[in-house]
């Protein structure tokens, strides 16, 4: 069973919605006993917010990464702008769909700016509409182009580094985000600085995001609806105002986890 | 002193066996680098061939040298006594060091950088050609390394099947019991394989990118 508080006046038609999951599941080499993911029916709308919660091991990075085709489910469909993933050219739909992680995953034999410039490289830009795009980019991601377009991600801090990641992501302005825990390895001041911002910069941009976190008060802060999963399934969804007054034993645990941290940092 | 005179005096003999050897050592290196840095390549994305091709350079490394000259001449058109049959076993001892670090550097890559290389959408051989190409290159040139250092070695021992090189002097000093002779042939084979190790290993250095 699910607990679900969806706002009435908002359901959405389903030409508005960018990433439709319907009945998905998904176990790895399709070995029916080796489940990651158990029938998972969810709806993201166009330029909302939805944040994964869920333990280590739930199945989130693995909704995610059944988005942009990096898997493919064992059962139900994906769909991207109404069109199952599977019928796209895997290749073409990730260049149309940001993808950020954990560590940033920069090339390090990259510069910043070639780093950044990665998928419009790859869409075969011309080069001045490159150079333009990468200092716009690193400006909005609050790095000063002058200072970091020639260095080498290994001169940079984690944050520095993490913001790089989310301009790389933004690069061919897609309209589509997806961030598997991009904050998860920052230290918590690092991390509470680029939540704030991010949360500015996503209400501006207008982009359909999807966001993986372990950490329920990130979820609260950043999401627009929040999607619980446990051991594979999807156990409830909800806006963060509703999400905490839910009746499930997991939305209890965290909400236990959050009361527990609450003393420590405000 | 005795050896001294015999360097001055066959100083143009010297000089010519080492560039002999220095030929034989180049060609083979060339001949190996162009097998198995593409080989390396292939077996990251074919398990299939990914043992057959390590399994046959591990066999061909564990040959002894001088088998492995003697099971080459009765060979037709690569067998033969002279520099040729040399050269191909040369080729064949020094394919291993170079598939081994090539396929190892190739596949030995941070995971978040491959993740998201494919998530950014660049397809298989972009991911090979950009990303894991130049992450893996000084792990290849150290895998290079091993095996030019082996091939002036090895290269000494092509002298028994008359390809020439340094090996003459010391196969001959061996037969005359003369040291000067050997030495005319052991100190510049030594020499370059220290030199080719550290000028190697300089550009090693310069190749790392992290």
């Amino acid at each position: 069973m699910m607990l679900s508080i969806e706002m009435n006046a908002k359901l959405a038609a389903p030409s508005d919605l960018a990433i439709e999951f319907r009945g998905v599941s998904y176990c790895i080499n399709d070995i029916p006993g080796r489940v990651i993911v158990s029938d998972v029916s969810l709806s993201v709308s166009r330029g909302e917010t939805l944040v994964l919660l869920g333990r280590s091991g739930s199945g989130k990075t693995t909704l995610l990464k059944l988005i942009n085709h990096m898997l493919v489910p064992s059962q139900g469909q994906v769909l991207v702008d109404g069109r199952p993933t599977t019928e796209y050219d895997p290749i073409h739909l990730r260049r149309g769909i940001g993808y950020v992680i954990q560590e940033a995953g920069l090339f390090p034999h990259f510069t910043i700016a070639q780093n950044v410039a990665l998928v419009p490289t790859l869409e075969n830009w011309d080069s001045a509409r490159i150079a333009a795009r990468v200092d716009e980019l690193l400006r909005l991601v609050g790095l000063d182009p002058t200072e970091f377009s020639a260095r080498r991600p290994r001169e940079l801090s984690g944050g520095q580094r993490q913001r790089v990641g989310v301009a790389r992501a933004l690069a061919a302005d897609p309209p589509i985000l997806l961030m598997d825990e991009p904050f998860g390895a920052l230290d918590p001041v690092t991390r509470a600085e680029l939540q704030r911002e991010f949360r500015a910069l996503a209400r501006r941009l207008n982009k359909t995001i999807v966001f993986v976190t372990h950490d329920i008060r990130e979820a609260l802060l950043l999401g627009q609806r929040i999607a619980l999963l446990h051991a594979g399934r999807l156990v409830a969804l909800a806006p963060p105002q509703d999400f905490l007054r839910l009746d499930h034993p997991e939305v209890h645990a965290f909400a236990a986890s959050r009361d527990s941290s609450l003393g420590v940092a405000p | 002193m005795t050896t001294w005179n015999f360097f001055v005096d066959h100083r143009s003999e010297i000089l010519h066996a080492t560039l002999d050897h220095l030929t034989l050592v180049l060609i083979a290196m060339a001949f190996a680098i162009a097998i198995a840095v593409p080989l390396g390549m292939l077996i990251v994305q074919h398990r299939h061939l990914r043992a057959i091709a390590l399994g046959a350079a591990s066999i061909f490394q564990t040959i002894p040298s001088l088998a492995l000259f003697g099971f080459l001449i009765p060979i037709p058109f690569i067998g033969g006594i002279g520099p040729r049959t040399a050269i191909v076993a040369l080729v064949l001892y020094a394919l291993l060091p170079i598939l081994r670090n090539t396929y190892v550097g190739l596949t030995n890559i941070d995971p978040a950088i491959l993740e998201a290389a494919e998530a950014m959408g660049m397809t298989n051989t972009q991911i090979l050609l950009r990303v894991r190409l130049p992450l893996a290159l000084n792990v290849i040139l150290a895998g290079i390394r091993t095996a030019t250092v082996i091939t002036i070695g090895v290269a000494t021992i092509a002298a028994a099947i008359g390809a020439g090189g340094l090996g003459t002097f010391i196969f001959r000093g061996v037969a005359m019991v003369n040291d000067s002779v050997i030495l005319a042939g052991a100190i510049p084979a030594a020499l370059l394989a220290i030199l080719a190790d550290l000028l190697l290993a300089q550009l090693e250095r310069r190749l790392k990118v992290i």
